[in-house]
């Protein structure tokens, strides 16, 4: 790769197109507004081509005042349909959008089949083409990613309550409707500027890929818009000096493959919000519950007459839920780690902790027990496979609630005595 | 913050609504109604389903704009009496996923005294913790809101209505915690579904079914024949007109 002035520039364009699409971005996810960008840009097409035929003219301001003029007719177009058929709004996103690109693509073969047009280069907006940026595309760039950061920055506490809480904005009197025309005004730019350099077609990934990989990794929106803002621009400059790179790989797709990377990414691994971690979350569950199922086949074995605390053996155990061995003792050692068990050869029996961890569990147990009969009125046998389940949900608290609820019943439904820490 | 006895009476009705119709397109949602809501009261609205009960709040707001008829707020326009209305919107009228924090949501009513171009300050922050405390949800204040239960958002709701430091409070929630806010001369508005416990929790009633059908106190108002005509059914002429009316602008339209 040559660090040519083309380079430079595809560089600084892309970042700052990242840069700005990613904080908007936020604002349309938020605002649930995703549809809505993908028409304004599809729709800004016929924009371009028209601006085209009636001047003749190349040059960018042109083209892209042809854009937002279509653009912004697209978005009233949409609200026309909605507030003036039965047609709801995301079928009337779809139609708008296949309606406004459809004449936009008309318009572009016609244009190519002109004497003056073949060599006009408007095909580039469907696409995208980074290479084509000069110096005045970077300056307006540049202007526009200043407009939209000092408005994000001067209005955030007013977009944050918009984009929350619309009607709570209006009773405090906020002009909420000229504050989502500025943020809907400043998305319509940023989607205009962008078209030449992602083109139509990528321009909504640019705004809302890096804002869903943003949303994985904060609660706060400020954070958001940081995180988004900062993946945007990674994508922007890892795409365009990997288009710059690699022979024959367009800037606009490579830029959308890099942020799709980071939001795969995002998706998966995210503490709290990510696949991976929801699933470790149920893998930790899963053996907290075994554990506690031990404990308790331990405590009625020993309920049964042969005292808590006595040995039982591991083929015993395992007929009681038809588990393997290795799994019984793996959720063993855990126990037998804290103290709660005591393992000798294929034998466990349980230590006083063990005893008093086992009793909680069958003390919640017995109690929803109680309450499903007498409150909801279930007869006895369809109790059980609820309680099974609630023992390991049910939080202290709200046992202990339950059982003053209940005035302290000394046995379940079925006659067995429920245990309490005193006794 | 409010104080115990902070506010001084103003000698006006708190809520003067005259002459008001609503309609959503021209599907007609409240129809003349005529309602005072004295100062200091604690008021229940109900009414069956699509009453008009959410939509008589939301008029009062400025939210929704009324076919005719006005509303003033103790004498005034709403827009004039804004900074003494606070507002608890139904929690379903919110994504609760939005990356915010509750004590973020709370400091949302104080945005009208902080004006533009500035950011809640530690003075804000500490006012909004204090309103989560006062609803017994202080340690939660740091929670993203989407990890609180049904009931805790509701009192998120209501703790930002209270930094809003109201002498009126509009509730379109029917909520448990509804004491925290109760003061003299502070009136509280709330849309209540559970008829059984109005008597216990109010002392002024509104009975509402697309019309007034009664308003007062609640021993003279809230009485079985009251009842019997709100929850009955609209007196079917009126939902005869408004059929009639409906149709007839379909037509035009077409």
């Amino acid at each position: 790769m040559e660090w040519t002035y083309t380079v430079r520039n595809v560089l600084v364009g892309s970042s700052l197109l990242g840069l700005t699409g990613g904080v908007l971005g936020c604002f349309a996810l938020l605002r649930r507004q995703s549809l809505l960008s993908d028409a304004l840009a599809h729709a800004a097409l016929p924009g371009v081509c028209v601006a085209f035929l009636l001047t003749g003219s190349k040059s960018p301001e042109v083209l892209l005042a042809g854009a937002m003029v279509a653009g912004i007719l697209g978005a009233f177009a949409i609200l026309g349909v909605i507030r003036n058929s039965r047609i709801k709004e995301d079928a009337a996103i779809g139609i708008i959008l296949s309606v406004f690109f459809g004449i936009g693509i008309v318009l572009l073969t016609w244009i190519q089949k002109l004497p003056s047009g073949n060599q006009s280069g408007l095909d580039r907006f469907l696409f995208g083409q980074a290479a084509t940026m000069g110096t005045d595309d970077i300056r307006l760039l540049s202007a526009v990613t200043l407009l939209v950061l000092f408005a994000v920055v001067l209005f955030f506490k007013e977009f944050k309550l918009v984009s929350f809480d619309h009607g709570f904005g209006v009773s405090l009197g906020l002009p909420v409707k000229l504050l989502e025309f500025g943020l809907t005004s400043l998305l319509v730019l940023v989607v205009v500027i962008g078209l030449q350099m992602v083109g139509v077609v990528l321009m909504v990934a640019t705004l809302l890929t890096p804002a869903a990989a943003a949303r994985q990794w904060t609660d706060r929106l400020g954070a958001m818009l940081l995180v988004s803002g900062g993946i945007g621009a990674v994508s922007g400059s890892v795409g365009s000096l990997a288009s710059a790179t690699i022979p024959r790989v367009p800037t606009g797709p490579a830029i959308v493959l890099v942020s799709s990377v980071i939001l795969v990414f995002s998706l998966m691994l995210a503490p709290r919000r990510g696949m991976v971690w929801a699933m470790l979350q149920d893998r930790l569950v899963e053996r907290r519950i075994r554990r506690e199922n031990l404990l308790k086949d331990l405590y009625l074995a020993g309920e049964r007459g042969i005292g808590f605390g006595s040995w039982v053996t591991l083929p015993i155990l395992m007929g009681y839920r038809g588990l393997s061995g290795s799994g019984l003792l793996r959720s063993a050692r855990r126990l037998v780690k804290n103290s709660l068990l005591e393992r000798s050869g294929d034998q466990l029996r349980l230590t006083a902790d063990g005893i008093r961890e086992a009793a909680k569990v069958v003390r919640k147990h017995r109690l929803w027990e109680s309450y499903l009969s007498r409150r909801l009125e279930l007869p006895p046998d369809h109790l059980h496979r609820d309680a099974e389940m609630m023992e390991h949900a049910l939080s202290d608290e709200v046992v202990d609630d339950l059982d003053r609820r209940l005035g302290y019943p000394e046995r379940d439904p079925h006659g067995k005595p429920i245990p309490r820490e005193a006794s | 913050m409010t104080g115990a006895g902070a506010v001084p009476k103003t000698g006006l009705p708190a809520v003067e609504v005259h002459d008001l119709t609503v309609a959503y397109r021209s599907n007609p949602v409240l129809w003349d109604v005529d309602l005072k809501v004295p100062e200091g009261r604690l008021v229940a609205i109900v009414g069956p389903n699509g009453a008009g009960k959410s939509t008589l709040l939301k008029t009062i707001l400025g939210q929704v704009r009324q076919t005719t008829g006005w509303v003033q707020v103790y004498g005034e326009p709403y827009a004039t009496r804004r900074s003494w209305v606070g507002y608890v919107p139904q929690r379903e009228s919110v994504d609760w996923d939005f990356p915010t924090l509750a004590q973020d949501v709370v400091t949302m009513g104080l945005y009208g005294r902080i004006g533009w171009l500035r950011r809640p300050g530690r003075r804000h922050r500490e006012i909004a913790l204090s309103c989560l405390e006062r609803l017994g949800i202080g340690h939660l204040a740091g929670r993203q809101i989407s990890q609180l239960s049904g009931g805790q958002q509701q009192r998120v709701f209501l703790a930002r209505a209270l930094a809003q430091d109201a002498r009126l409070y509009l509730m379109d929630e029917p909520l448990a915690g509804v004491d925290a806010t109760t003061e003299k001369a502070i009136t509280v508005v709330v849309v209540h579904h559970d008829l059984q416990t109005v008597p216990e929790y109010f002392d002024h009633v509104v009975l509402l079914n697309m019309r007034l059908v009664a308003a007062g106190a609640v021993e003279e108002v809230f009485t079985a024949e009251n009842l019997q005509q709100t929850y009955g059914g609209r007196s079917s002429i009126l939902t005869r007109a408004a059929e009639a009316l409906f149709a007839s602008k379909a037509t035009l339209k077409e």
